[in-house]
């Protein structure tokens, strides 16, 4: 117990910017960061996000299907890494471990210098709301609310009816901000299904940045996109890594779009390929 | 936050949800209306109960009655003390009384009941039910000039009933008016009996015999020349109409024209009947002469027929009271029925009726009196224990409803169990979005449960709305459904009011709304429950 807490309190440690938004500094930028970095930087950083002799493994009746047959990874602050393999390789299942969506068989998954593989679900959901956004392939919006409602989920989420209520302003124009960013600032009030496939990962790129991550992963996110807006989505997220140097895991199988990203690992058969 | 914004969003784009809605207001607004009505009809019939009840009463397990209502009333006067506000002394006896309906003689079973009238306001709302104006002030067994109510003063609006138009020509016209043409009749008979004797006379016939023949005739053509003299309307124009009973006058000269026999109240449904129409017939009006067989109080027994003047009538609108009750004086009845010692003077009585102060537990004054009074020979009775079983029957019938409809509410709870799953089950990927972006368990079992209490309170509110707009105006809904179907909805001839009783009880409507919100709520948890469970990544990989 003591334990978790340690990790917990690691998590969400002294830095308190991360938890609200960070209003005054950077109001007009989402950017965490605005100077490039210099080449060779990324190498010397400080591990972000990564895993240990991760294994998943899927059931089925009496047979046991072995998907992930430990995986070591480790992902830099901000690092741009490329996860390529071929469909039913693990990609997924891997960037969920990673994301705290599911629970790896065995093997531990390091955030930030802690490990969050085994923390309690309500850490998991304070992760995934804070410091982790995500991407999908099926750009995953919720088809009832706007898409600036959609950009700004997360931010419900987070906070109560009144502690939204107080600081929605902030929240507003973060999101209008982001939907800047992504180029989207002329499609507010449409419903997912009124949009483009190009435009939705875009809203959903904005929904991922809402809370300020300190990580994206992305599952795809050009899969279901044509050529050209498969690259246009590309472009912001290299913008994004590159100049505010957000740290991105991103799973395809497109070797041409992993070739943009600054590493790429190989999973084959449960494993990382060298 | 996103639980209240979600279940806004998912509320509004369901359309089956309102089917859910509906069906708990539905549910609601019967279970409001038909508590209302049940407890209208339940208020009425109480304090039709108790008005003609006393609070408690005293009665001799003997059917010939106890001595000395005096120092019974002293006894409980000092059992009771304060308690009690006023007592009067009773005597009553089956009887039979026969009422002369042109000519035709009908018997009617009744409950005579000798009250003194000078207390037996102070017991009961007796007096309030009587027709007459004065009556109502202070009753006395003589028969009023005219003034009889042809409204019914108990009813508030008067727009609704029919006035009972016969009322208005009772009292000592009609009488004297009945004695006219009785002894109008009587004269002509004489002079066509003379005629046809001298005619007899003339023959040669013996006319001794001849006349006891026509005096048999006579009394024959009697009934057959009367008609219908219970209706003043057609007795007026009915030159042979027959008052009733004076063909055997009490005494030798006496004038039913300036004279009454003793006075009795009759209940309203011994001597009328209501119309489909809702019109009252009559066929006896006061002024008119009935007679009463009675048991007298000896052994062994014998049958005792008095004649007495109808003098008002009473309505308590209980029907069971109205068509069994007359009252006549005290007094009277107890030296008919001997019940009056005659070296002390001293009468015996049948039963005290006994009024308590308000706020005094009827029970236990109840149970006070009887331990004065030996249980074999006196029982003391709440007016609630005499009507026990009619009141729990009521409750029953009350309780019975409740659950059938509380039913109704239940099977509508089962509909937003089944909508609810279909829209977790629909929104399966959305709750594995809401948890990609760190939506808690709780939190996404907050929206359904939102959801349902919202479903709930909409359902109940508008259900509550409905359901006291109907009570409100249940009367006129009734009028427009007889008028549309030409069967009359709420027959007055059948519960004796006028309108439908109502009473909302705000208690009970708002158990009725919580008791629908709680089973809609209920209903969504099994599908809150498993939303919340639901694995995020086999929610997102859903589709
Ligand atoms: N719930 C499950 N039960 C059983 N097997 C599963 C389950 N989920 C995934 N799998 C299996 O795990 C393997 C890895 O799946 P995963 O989705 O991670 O593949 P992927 O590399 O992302 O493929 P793609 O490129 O098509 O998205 C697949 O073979 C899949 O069939
Ligand atoms: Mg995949």
């Amino acid at each position: 117990m003591s334990e978790l807490r340690a990790n917990l309190a690691a998590v969400s440690g002294g830095d308190a910017s991360l938890v609200a938004p960070r209003r005054a500094a950077h109001a007009t930028a989402p950017h965490v960061r605005l100077a490039p970095l210099p080449a060779g930087v990324v190498d010397a950083a400080p591990v972000l996000l990564g895993c240990r002799g991760l294994q998943k493994s899927y059931r089925k009746g009496a047979h046991q299907i072995p998907v992930l047959q430990g995986i070591d990874l480790e992902v830099r602050q901000g690092e741009f890494l490329a996860i390529v393999g071929q469909s039913g390789s693990g990609k997924s299942t891997l960037l969920h471990l990673l994301g705290t969506l599911d629970r790896p068989d065995e093997g531990q998954v390091h955030f930030d210098g802690s490990r969050i593989d085994n923390l309690p679900a309500a850490t998991h959901d304070l992760l995934r709301n804070r410091y982790f956004g995500m991407i999908f392939q099926f750009y995953h919006l919720l088809p009832e609310l706007s898409t600036l409602a959609n950009v700004l989920a997360p931010a419900l989420i987070a906070e109560s009816t009144l502690g939204y209520w107080r600081r929605r302003r902030d929240y507003r124009r973060r999101a209008l901000d982001l939907l800047e960013l992504v180029g989207l600032s002329h499609r507010l009030k449409h419903k997912p299904r009124e949009l483009s496939g190009g435009e939705m990962q875009r809203a959903a790129i904005a929904r991922a940045l809402l809370m300020q991550p300190r990580v994206l992963l992305a599952d795809e996110p050009t899969g279901n996109l044509d050529r050209s807006t498969g690259e246009a989505v590309m472009q912001t997220l290299i913008e994004l890594n590159r100049q505010s140097g957000l740290t991105i895991v991103m799973v395809t199988h497109d070797r041409w779009i992993a070739e943009q990203a600054d590493r790429t690992v190989q999973l084959v058969e449960g494993r990382i390929a060298d | 936050m996103y639980k209240l914004l979600l279940c806004w969003r998912y509320l509004r784009t369901r359309y089956i949800a309102l089917v859910c809605i509906v069906s708990v207001m539905l549910g609601v607004a019967t279970m409001v209306v038909v508590n209302s009505v049940m407890a209208g009809f339940t208020h009425e019939m109480q304090v039709r109960l108790n008005g003609m009840l006393g609070d408690l009463v005293l009665e001799s397990r003997s059917m010939d009655g106890a001595a000395d209502a005096e120092a019974a009333m002293e006894t409980i006067r000092q059992t009771a003390g304060d308690a009690v506000v006023g007592m009067s002394p009773t005597v009553s006896v089956p009887a039979l009384m026969y009422i002369d309906v042109g000519g035709q003689s009908l018997t009617r079973q009744i409950t005579m009941v000798g009250i003194d009238e000078s207390t037996y306001a102070d017991v009961s709302q007796f007096g309030d039910y009587l027709q007459h104006p004065d009556n109502r002030e202070q009753l006395q067994f003589e028969l009023r000039d005219d003034g009889y109510d042809v409204y019914d003063h108990q009813i508030e609006d008067q727009s609704d009933m029919k006035p009972r138009q016969a009322m208005a020509d009772a009292g000592w016209r009609y009488r004297r008016y009945k004695a006219m043409l009785k002894a109008q009749q009587r004269e002509q008979r004489r002079r066509a009996d003379a005629a046809r004797m001298q005619a007899l006379a003339a023959s040669g016939v013996d006319p001794q015999a001849g006349f006891g023949e026509t005096g048999a005739a006579d009394s024959a053509a009697v009934p057959g020349g009367a008609n219908d003299d219970a209706n003043p309307a057609t007795a007026f124009s009915d030159p042979f109409a027959t008052a009733a009973g004076d063909e055997q006058p009490q005494g030798r000269d006496f004038d039913p024209a300036n004279e009454t026999h003793t006075g009795i109240v009759v209940g309203m449904g011994i001597c009328s009947w209501r119309g489909s129409d809702g019109a009252d017939q009559f066929i006896a009006l006061p002024g008119d002469d009935v007679r009463v067989s009675f048991p007298k109080a000896s052994l062994p027994p014998e049958a005792i027929s008095e004649f007495y003047t109808v003098v008002d009538f009473y309505e308590s609108k209980m029907q069971e009271y109205d068509a069994s009750f007359v009252f006549v004086p005290l007094r009277k009845l107890q030296e008919s029925r001997g019940m009056i010692d005659p070296t002390t003077g001293i009468a015996k009585f049948t039963s005290i009726q006994i009024k308590l102060a308000p706020g005094v537990d009827a029970n236990q004054v109840r149970d006070q009196l009887q331990e004065a009074f030996p249980s074999e020979l006196f029982l003391v009775s709440t007016w609630r224990d005499k009507q026990g079983p009619l009141l729990a029957a009521v409750q029953m019938e009350t309780a019975v409803l409740n659950v059938l409809l509380f039913m109704i509410v239940a099977v509508a709870g089962f509909g937003i169990l089944a909508i609810f799953f279909m829209i977790v089950v629909e929104k399966t990927r959305d709750i594995g979005i809401l948890k990609s972006l760190g939506a808690s368990a709780g939190g996404v079992m907050g929206i359904f449960l939102t959801y349902g209490v919202s479903l709930g309170a909409v359902g109940a509110g508008v259900g509550v709305a409905i359901g006291l707009a109907f009570t409100h105006y249940i009367n006129e809904i009734a009028d427009l459904l007889s008028q549309l179907t030409g069967q009359p909805v709420f027959d007055p001839a059948v519960y004796y009011f006028y309108k439908i009783p109502t009473i909302v009880n705000p208690l009970t409507v708002a158990w009725i709304a919580l008791g629908a919100v709680l089973i809609a709520v209920a209903a969504s948890v099994l599908p809150a429950l498993r939303a919340a469970k639901l694995h995020p990544v086999r929610a997102l990989r859903y589709e």
